[in-house]
């Protein structure tokens, strides 16, 4: 504890003009990207906005949810295709090849709650999607992009988790049975065999339903937050069967989302708090805890370079670059532009 | 008649009829010397009973008549001085007591200077100085054969300790420097020491011996207040020599014993500030306090209840010395019982002075550090009766020092009477020097390890080498670590500070000053109540306008607020907010706080709350300048956001604010000024804002403080708040100087200090004091004089009275400063008036 701490970094700029609260973030897969990063917001009014990160100005906006709130965004790996979920209980499917920005498919959803949907795709034509169905502790899985439903996945009869709260489809490396990681209200999750449908194993992680989960397939582990206090670290063995392996007490209470970086490396927490929460993902150990926002944050997302953007309930988003991975340093972002700080967009 | 004694007749005849007759000095000196035989110890032991004789019949009728002889036109009848050395030897070999008490008549007897009289005082500082001082003594305390002369031994006595006053009388300027009292009664000291080593030898010798004149000396010198002179040489010889010596111990227990009752208090006095530690004085003393009626007075009633001058480490001795010993025991708990009734009685609470409060607390701390468990236990309901009567009375004391005392002995005498139990714990900041000390002095070992035990090598843990930061930095392309290791992956996540990352607050914050009125007033949400306390403030400083239109419901919010949620800082938000409000809307606000003070329902604490208030207001008001710079003053008031930032500092930014002085300061260095006098600031002068509003605070508070209410009674019980009042009066008188009203006030405050000159309690005199000197030093001098005369005189007189009687030493001082002050205004006046 000698040596003193560095100051908490400021960010490296600020998105600001959405005019609404930010409810979902998602960065563009730089495959797609054509050489400029995106960064989509999807807001409290229905719009979703692009950002072009190098110029830092919002490129298109996208109408489609008649002004209700933008909940999920979703890019395919293919195409440039973004999916897109909204209050409206309209899944849209975007185009938005060669600056084109139509719906070209929608799914119309049947449950009015928050939960956010999850998809499973890996280049091939066929994807699958899961979203939360008609009953409210039900969920859908749907075959995309024919919109066959698959299954409905619905907890035994006696058992009483509430509404799924947040969905996260995977498939182990080694096999072909998609899973479903699913948080529920009563603070628990559970890990749903798709095509047994059934579940194979639940674990009671929090007192409080769960907001938010993200799961690292290569260590076999996940996180989750919740509205209370904790961040839970739970395992998956082999059996396969979930384990908590440890929690961690917040300062204050509310996690809207948690994201892992795509290396694994960091985890990140939307805090109901008006701060993002950074933690070393291996050891847990917190690292910083970034105060900019003024009212709650809503969502976290991280840029396969490793920047973190935050959207908030204050209309803003904020991007930060900390404990960038070394081999992602990319020139629009380098230390030149340092002094471009709080440079806002739009 | 036996033939030898009257040979020694004839020649001591012959001898005198030669010295009256003759003028050949050969056969003076062959007279002389023939004489001299019957002196000396050694020579023809036949001599012995011729010596005797000559010693005790014709030595001093022989010594008189040497004197008489004494003329310089005699003493060089001889060459060489011979004769004087020979006449010298006389006095100067002889009986000790009969030639000292010859040469004082001589002295005393002979008129002014004179040859004679200088050469006896010569002789005197010759007698001193080879130590004959000792054999008198020494003589004094063989056993007689023939029964002694109380006379000459009361004569000797008084010769012997009055030494310096008399040569001093005699000589005047020309006294010795031997005879000098700093001088000679160490010199005394040592003597006896001589003289009680030839005594213990003699009672080794199996001789009987009486050590009561040495007793009397040591008691007659004690007496005259030349303890330490003689004390302080006396004591260390002592101390070193009954280390390891039962005989020499018991000719001190039995030399103390016998110094006579009225100097016991004197010698005991002495005894204890020479002695280093009880150990040493039970050597000295023995059981002396039980055998002896008034040494156990003096030790157990006047050294501690009725004085109070002595130090700490001298009542650790006089107690120390009481709990050495098993018989001496009965005597400390019997101390404890009645220092603890001393310190129980609320009216010694109330007239004592502080000193003494204190001095007897520090000896109940001492006593309990002596006393073990058993004995504390036997008496511990009678300790704890007495301890509740005294914790009460301190606690209702008006001062501050006093009330400490009571805490902390209460805190000490609790934890040893009931130490199995929860421990007595006062709120009191313990920073204080005094009571820390007097923390340690319970503690029951006194001697434990030194204060060098502390480890040196005690050193701030090894400062961990400053790890670089990731972050912007990892991305640098000159490292060469290859990328996706998992193994540097704890390195490169160092930490950023996380301080700042508290719980949150509800951000309802209300945005004007009405609204806070209300969530204040009524609102059951713990959050919201505690930020509007916060944000009080700082809408208060924003919008003086909104404030004074609420400004009477506001304070009336505020003055009865309560601390709902144990919120931190709770009184001085409150405080800091009522003292803004009446800052605001000064007229208005004092009007109702001060109709507040004398009404009914409300607890003493709120009404000291108002007198806070209304001087730290009144402080703001008449403070200087205070428009030109509304962000500087007394508390600077941050917006609500601010609150927590001021809290916790950023550490990047920490430098920020001081970016002025910093410029100002390397401006300033770097500018060479040729004149140094234009560079000072001017004061901000400006209207004084209490001007308008000094009446409204004074006249209401000091109107009614006669009629006592059910539960408020000032010239009663609560002469606490009567205390405060005062303070309070005095400090808005002091802080309207300058006004229009301060003569008006002054003569109003006159008269109330009048009223109340002869109250009890210490702290409402201090406040009366202290009252008066603001009216001194606000109203103007001519004012003073033309509207108040008969009032300043009745002040004088009784503020000289005060300072001549009053047991409170700070009511003392207090009253000569409002003397000096009177005499200032006099000499201020007087060149006015004079031409």
């Amino acid at each position: 504890m000698a040596a003193p701490l560095q100051p908490p970094p400021d960010p490296q700029f600020v998105l600001r003009g959405v005019q609404s609260a930010v409810n979902a973030l998602h960065f563009c897969r730089e495959s797609q990207a054509q050489g400029s990063s995106l960064l989509f917001s999807g807001s409290q009014s229905g719009l979703v906005h692009i950002w072009n990160l190098q110029t830092r100005r919002a490129v298109t906006i996208l109408d489609g949810h008649g002004g209700q709130s933008v909940t999920w965004l979703q890019s395919l790996p293919q195409g440039s295709q973004l999916l897109s979920q909204g209050r409206d209980l309209q899944l849209c499917l975007w185009d938005l090849a060669e600056g084109r920005n139509a719906i070209v498919d929608s799914v119309h959803l049947e449950s009015v709650g928050f939960c956010k949907s999850s998809i499973l795709a890996d280049g091939q034509p066929y994807w699958m999607l899961a979203v939360p169905g008609k009953d409210t502790d039900e969920v859908q899985i749907l075959e995309m992009p024919s919109k066959t439903s698959v299954c409905t996945l619905k907890p035994e009869a006696d058992a009483k988790p509430g509404m799924p709260m947040c969905l996260r489809l995977w498939q182990a490396n080694f096999s072909t049975r998609p899973l479903l990681l699913a948080g529920y209200e009563d603070g628990s999750v559970a890990l749903w065999d798709i095509s047994e449908r059934k579940v194979c194993s639940q674990v009671s992680c929090h007192e409080e339903p769960v907001m938010g989960l993200d799961f690292d397939s290569q260590k076999a582990r996940g996180v989750s937050g919740s509205a209370g206090k904790a961040l839970a670290v739970w395992s998956l063995d082999g059996q396969p069967s979930l384990q908590v392996c440890s929690t961690h007490e917040l300062t204050n209470p509310g996690i809207a989302e948690v994201t892992i970086r795509p290396d694994h490396k960091l985890l990140a927490t939307a805090g109901w708090d008006h701060r993002v929460r950074v933690f070393h993902w291996k050891t847990m150990k917190p690292l910083a805890v970034l105060g900019f926002h003024s009212a709650s944050v809503h969502c976290v997302a991280f840029a396969a370079n490793g920047l973190l953007a935050a959207g908030s309930k204050d209309q803003r988003i904020s991007v930060w670059s900390l404990y960038r991975p070394r081999d992602s340093a990319t020139p629009f972002l380098g230390e030149s532009e340092v002094g471009g700080r709080h440079f806002t967009a739009a | 008649m036996d033939p030898e004694l009257s040979a020694v007749r004839i020649s001591v005849r012959e001898a005198i009829h030669t010295l009256s007759s003759s003028e050949d000095g050969v056969h003076i000196l062959s007279t002389l010397g023939a004489l001299k035989r019957y002196l000396g110890e050694a020579g023809d032991p036949a001599l012995g009973r011729e010596k005797e004789e000559f010693a005790t019949i014709h030595f001093s009728a022989f010594l008189r008549c040497l004197f008489s002889k004494l003329s310089p036109s005699w003493l060089e009848l001889t060459p060489d001085g011979q004769l004087e050395q020979i006449w010298g030897s006389f006095f100067l070999e002889g009986p000790a007591d009969q030639a000292f008490l010859v040469i004082m008549e001589a002295i005393e007897g002979t008129a002014g200077p004179s040859f004679r009289l200088m050469k006896m005082a010569q002789l005197l500082a010759r007698f001193l100085s080879e130590g004959r001082v000792a054999a008198l003594i020494e003589e004094q305390c063989r056993p007689r054969t023939q029964p002694s002369f109380p006379l000459l031994q009361e004569t000797l006595l008084n010769r012997v300790v009055g030494l310096p006053d008399l040569l001093g009388n005699r000589l005047q300027r020309d006294n010795l420097a031997p005879f000098f009292p700093q001088s000679y009664f160490p010199l005394l000291g040592e003597e006896v020491a001589r003289a009680l080593r030839a005594a213990v030898d003699t009672l080794r010798e199996g001789q009987d011996c009486c050590v009561s004149f040495v007793s009397r000396v040591l008691g007659k010198v004690c007496i005259q207040g030349r303890q330490k002179e003689i004390l302080g040489v006396l004591v260390p010889r002592l101390t070193a020599l009954t280390q390891d010596s039962c005989l020499w111990q018991r000719v001190c227990w039995r030399l103390v014993e016998q110094v006579p009752d009225r100097a016991m208090e004197a010698v005991l006095t002495g005894l204890m500030e020479a002695a280093p530690g009880p150990e040493v004085l039970s050597r000295l003393l023995g059981n002396l306090v039980v055998k002896n009626k008034k040494a156990q007075f003096v030790l157990t009633q006047k050294l501690l209840f009725l004085q109070y001058r002595h130090t700490t480490p001298m009542l650790q001795s006089l107690l120390g010395y009481l709990a050495a010993d098993s018989q001496r025991r009965p005597l400390l708990v019997q101390a404890l019982k009645e220092l603890l009734e001393t310190w129980g009685s609320g009216s010694a609470v109330q007239h004592a002075p502080l000193a003494q409060q204190r001095y007897i607390s520090t000896a109940i701390l001492i006593c309990l550090a002596h006393l073990g468990e058993p004995e504390l236990q036997d008496r511990r309901d009678e300790l704890l009766a007495s301890m509740m009567a005294g914790v009460r009375c301190h606690l209702d004391s008006s001062l501050p020092a006093v009330r400490r005392l009571g805490m902390v002995v209460a805190e000490a005498l609790s934890s040893r009477t009931h130490p199995e139990g929860p421990a007595l714990k006062f709120q009191y900041e313990d920073d204080d020097e005094v009571s820390r000390e007097m923390l340690a002095l319970a503690t029951p070992q006194p001697l434990g390890d030194s204060p060098q035990a502390r480890d040196p090598s005690l050193a701030p843990p090894a400062a961990e080498t400053p790890a670089e930061i990731a972050g912007d930095g990892a991305q640098s392309p000159g490292l060469p670590q290859g990328s996706g290791s998992e193994l540097d992956s704890d390195d490169e996540f160092v930490p950023y500070d996380m301080s700042q990352d508290k719980v949150l607050k509800s951000s309802k914050v209300p945005l004007y000053v009405r609204d806070c009125v209300e969530v204040l007033a009524a609102s059951e949400d713990p959050e919201c109540w505690e930020a509007a306390l916060q944000a009080l403030e700082g809408l208060v400083h924003r919008s003086p306008e909104a404030t004074r239109e609420v400004s009477v419901e506001l304070a009336r919010v505020l003055l009865h607020l309560e601390d709902r949620t144990c919120l931190v800082g709770f009184e001085r938000l409150r405080q800091r907010a009522l003292v803004l409000v009446t800052v605001t809307d000064p007229a208005r606000v004092a009007e109702y706080l001060t109709s507040q003070f004398y009404a009914l329902n409300y607890s003493l604490r709120q009404r000291m709350d108002i007198l806070d208030v209304l001087v730290l207001a009144a402080q703001e008001l008449s403070r200087p300048g205070r428009l030109q710079r509304p962000g500087c003053y007394g508390f600077p008031g941050p917006g609500p956001q601010s609150l927590p930032a001021v809290a916790t500092p950023q550490p990047g930014s920490a430098a920020a604010p001081d970016w002025r002085v910093v410029v100002e300061e390397r401006i300033r260095s770097k500018t060479r000024r040729f004149s140094k006098g234009s560079s000072r600031q001017r004061l901000p002068s400006g209207p004084n804002d209490f001007n308008s509003v000094a009446g409204c605070f004074f006249f209401p508070l000091i109107q009614r403080f006669d009629r006592p209410l059910v539960t408020f009674d000032l010239l009663g019980d609560d002469q606490l708040v009567l205390g405060r009042l005062i303070h309070t009066l005095g400090a808005l008188m002091y802080l309207a100087v300058n006004t229009t009203v301060a003569a008006s006030m002054g003569k109003a405050l006159l008269e109330f200090v009048w009223a109340l000159r002869f109250h009890v309690d210490t702290y409402v005199r201090q406040g009366l004091l202290s009252a008066v000197a603001s009216v001194l030093l606000s109203v103007p001098a001519e004012r003073l004089l033309g509207d108040l005369p008969e009032e300043l005189l009745e002040a004088r007189s009784w503020l000289a009275d005060v300072a001549e009687k009053d047991v409170d030493e700070d009511c003392r001082k207090m009253a000569v400063r409002a003397l000096l002050l009177l005499e200032r205004l006099k000499d201020s006046l007087l060149p006015a008036s004079s031409p």
